[in-house]
């Protein structure tokens, strides 16, 4: 029974198992959901979902399967909706972004404000309606150069106007979605020593019997202080444009090592693009809340392991370039790359997460500087195996 | 099939709404244990408290810190007290049972009556936390390798789980349990609240008191937003201080036990100078 329906809250990205599906049925076996829709409703979300995150999404499913009943939602939010799902991002050739080149703001405004007024549905894909793909000026993952952007992450990165909010901000307050793979993997960032301050609180068997033999079989106990981890961990994130369409991945990545909670020391850093002078304390990169990079390299001692996250891709001049900064005003006195070199060679291991999949490293718009960088410092995917693979990298001895 | 069993539907000190009393109902009837999330101060560990009242039966509360591990729960086994009776003969040694000690869930296991046992903020503890106690919280019974005895629930007590998501919890337990999210109540709902615990409010104090705090609650940028529990310390301090009600919303009195963080006290300000407090009393509760 409602075998469609658990289909469609799985399509709608709720991770329902089958377990829950069987749950589900028993209990509407034992006669817990039919009196009324809206206790068959709360019984199959109490059982269903697991997180007030896919509240949503089971709603959406739940109209949708067992429709006729009637929502009244702002227009906004409910446009938002319609872009939330997305295709794949279009590839558009030289000669087809001609077609768009001639466009005004001000009309491009009065237009969307026009088409939200008749639209009344979900759209992906076409020229037209708001929604995502295609090549309408209005939704998200779709090209046009003169397009409003409404939602979603710039992919093609020619959105004329980001209508959303900046996605990035400050990460503790975002979602905790997810990130359990990351804590867990990060777990493995450990080395357990004894060499700690604290109270001896664990008795240790094997010397107290030595003890009590040694004193003559008059009890003699023997604690141990527990074992800690002993590893401080710098985290280093690019909070650049580009970064933008990374920022739930990265966000994930911060809330698993900010949670962790076994380190001995944690620390955050943000830059934008590429490290200069000054690091910063926030995603926004003000230079009223930063600390000189030097500064970092010598408050900190080169134990720590230090994981750099961004996606390695700007203009070669950024990098390579005394004054090159992308930011106008911020005169860097050394390049980039000469910063990083610093780094590397104050800490014993940096490693370096890109959150672009590893195979298109070389065919993306950043493959130069990606190249450059990865010869300094060892570059990974930011997935869990990228992830893996970098703290292995992280806890090698030396 | 219908089967007949102890339904909960409130308490006279706790306002359930129906999602909530049918997420009880359901995990009840299913004897799964119950999950709930919410925002701190909506009243997650009061629903326990109300659930055991409301049904008439003993409450275990098990509250979880960060050193907090699984076996704790079951029971620990006091070898450092049986060495130290060893060394003075006081007691019998040779019998183990006596230094084992069973835990919260060991207790609520071992209970003639049903139990309800509180969970509280699982979160708290170490990430595999909640895998530790799957096998248990499925089966009902553990195994004491000391004793070699197996300790198995005798009524199968009503596990109430309450977590702050400051950890996110395995999938493999999420999918035993019967969830449910506390939504914020609405000035409506908090009015109902309200009356429970202080029934002989004025009407004009009410009022105003509920307008400012969904006020204090939209401005934007807080760290800590007010919660119930803050707004009801907050009437007794008007109470108490004989505040006039016409002043509330113009002087916000007492605002300390509302806001506890200073950063937040200065945003609050900030925000009153620059939308005006003649806009929030036009406002209201925005």
């Amino acid at each position: 029974m409602f075998t469609g329906f658990f289909y469609l809250i799985r399509g709608m990205g709720v991770p329902v198992s089958l377990t829950e599906w069987i749950t589900f049925m028993s209990a509407l076996d034992k006669g817990l959901g039919f009196s009324s829709l809206t206790q068959f409703y709360r019984l199959a979300r109490a059982i269903l979902v697991k997180s007030e995150a896919y509240y949503d999404s089971f709603d959406r499913a739940f109209l949708k399967f067992f429709g006729g009943i009637e929502t009244s939602e702002e227009m906004v939010s409910e446009v938002l909706k319609w872009v939330e799902k997305s295709i794949p991002p279009l590839n558009i050739t030289s000669a087809e972004r001609a077609c768009f080149e001639d466009w005004d703001f001000e009309e491009l405004r009065r237009n969307l404000e026009g088409r939200m007024e008749q639209q009344d549905s979900e759209h992906h894909g076409g020229s037209y309606w708001i929604g995502t793909g295609g090549t309408s000026p209005y939704g998200h993952s779709g090209y046009n150069p003169a397009g409003v952007r409404i939602g979603g992450q710039s992919i093609n990165r020619s959105a004329a106007q980001v209508a959303a909010e900046r996605s990035f901000h400050d990460f503790r307050k975002d979602e905790v979605l997810n990130t359990r793979h990351f804590q867990t993997a990060l777990r493995s960032l450990r080395r357990l020593s004894r060499h700690e301050e604290g109270p001896k609180e664990v008795l240790d068997l094997e010397s107290t019997i030595e003890a009590t033999g040694n004193n003559a079989g008059n009890l003699k106990l023997v604690w141990n202080r527990p074992r800690k981890n002993n590893v401080k961990l710098m985290l280093l994130m690019d909070s650049g444009g580009s970064m933008n369409r990374y920022a739930r991945l990265c966000s994930q990545l911060f809330q698993a090592a900010n949670k962790a909670g076994h380190f001995k020391k944690f620390k955050v850093y943000f830059f934008h693009n590429c490290i200069y002078e000054h690091l910063f304390h926030e995603p926004f990169c003000r230079v009223q809340a930063s600390q000189r990079t030097l500064e970092v390299l010598n408050t900190y001692a080169h134990d720590y392991k230090v994981i750099l996250v961004g996606d390695a891709s700007m203009a070669t001049s950024e990098l390579m370039m005394k004054y090159g900064a992308l930011e106008w005003n911020y005169l860097n006195n050394e390049p980039g790359i000469t910063w990083l070199r610093h780094i590397v060679n104050h800490f014993r291991h940096v490693v370096w997460l890109n959150p672009i999949p590893k195979k298109i490293w070389p065919a993306t718009e950043g493959a130069h500087t990606i190249d450059i960088i990865s010869d300094i410092v060892p570059m990974f995917e930011l997935t869990l195996e990228g992830l893996q693979k970098a703290i292995k990298r992280l806890t090698v001895r030396e | 099939m219908y089967q007949p069993f102890n339904r909960f539907s409130g308490t006279a000190d706790y306002v359930a709404p129906g999602d909530l009393q049918q997420a009880v109902n359901v995990a009840l009837a299913l004897s799964r244990p119950l999950l709930i999330k919410g925002e701190p101060g909506t009243g997650k560990t009061m629903l326990a408290k109300s659930i055991a009242e409301g049904l008439g039966l003993d409450i275990l509360m098990w509250n979880i810190k960060s050193t907090t591990k699984a076996r704790d729960g079951l029971y620990v086994y006091d070898t450092v007290q049986r060495l130290y009776d060893s060394q003075f003969g006081d007691r019998d040694v040779s019998e183990i049972k006596n230094y084992i000690k069973l835990g919260k869930l060991g207790q609520a296991f071992s209970s003639k009556e049903q139990v309800v046992l509180l969970i509280d903020e699982i979160d708290k503890a170490d990430l595999e936390f909640p895998n530790d106690l799957l096998w248990e919280l499925d089966m009902m019974s553990f195994h004491v390798p000391e004793t070699g005895e197996t300790v198995t629930a005798k009524k199968r007590p009503i596990v109430i789980i309450t977590s702050n998501a400051e950890k996110e919890l395995p999938d493999a337990f999420l999918r035993r349990c019967i969830f449910h999210y506390i939504a914020f109540p609405g000035p409506e709902e908090m009015k109902q609240i309200i009356k429970v615990h202080y029934p002989n409010l004025m009407r004009n104090l009410l009022t105003e008191a509920v307008q400012a705090f969904y006020w204090l609650r939209s401005v934007p940028g807080l760290q800590k937003r007010p919660s119930t529990s803050e707004l009801l310390d907050w009437l007794q301090a008007l109470v108490l201080g004989g505040v006039d009600p016409a002043k509330i919303t113009e002087e916000l009195p007492f605002a300390g036990s509302l806001i506890k963080k200073d950063k937040d006290m200065a945003q609050v300000k900030k925000y009153i100078n620059s939308v005006g407090v003649g806009h929030f009393n036009r406002q209201g509760g925005v």
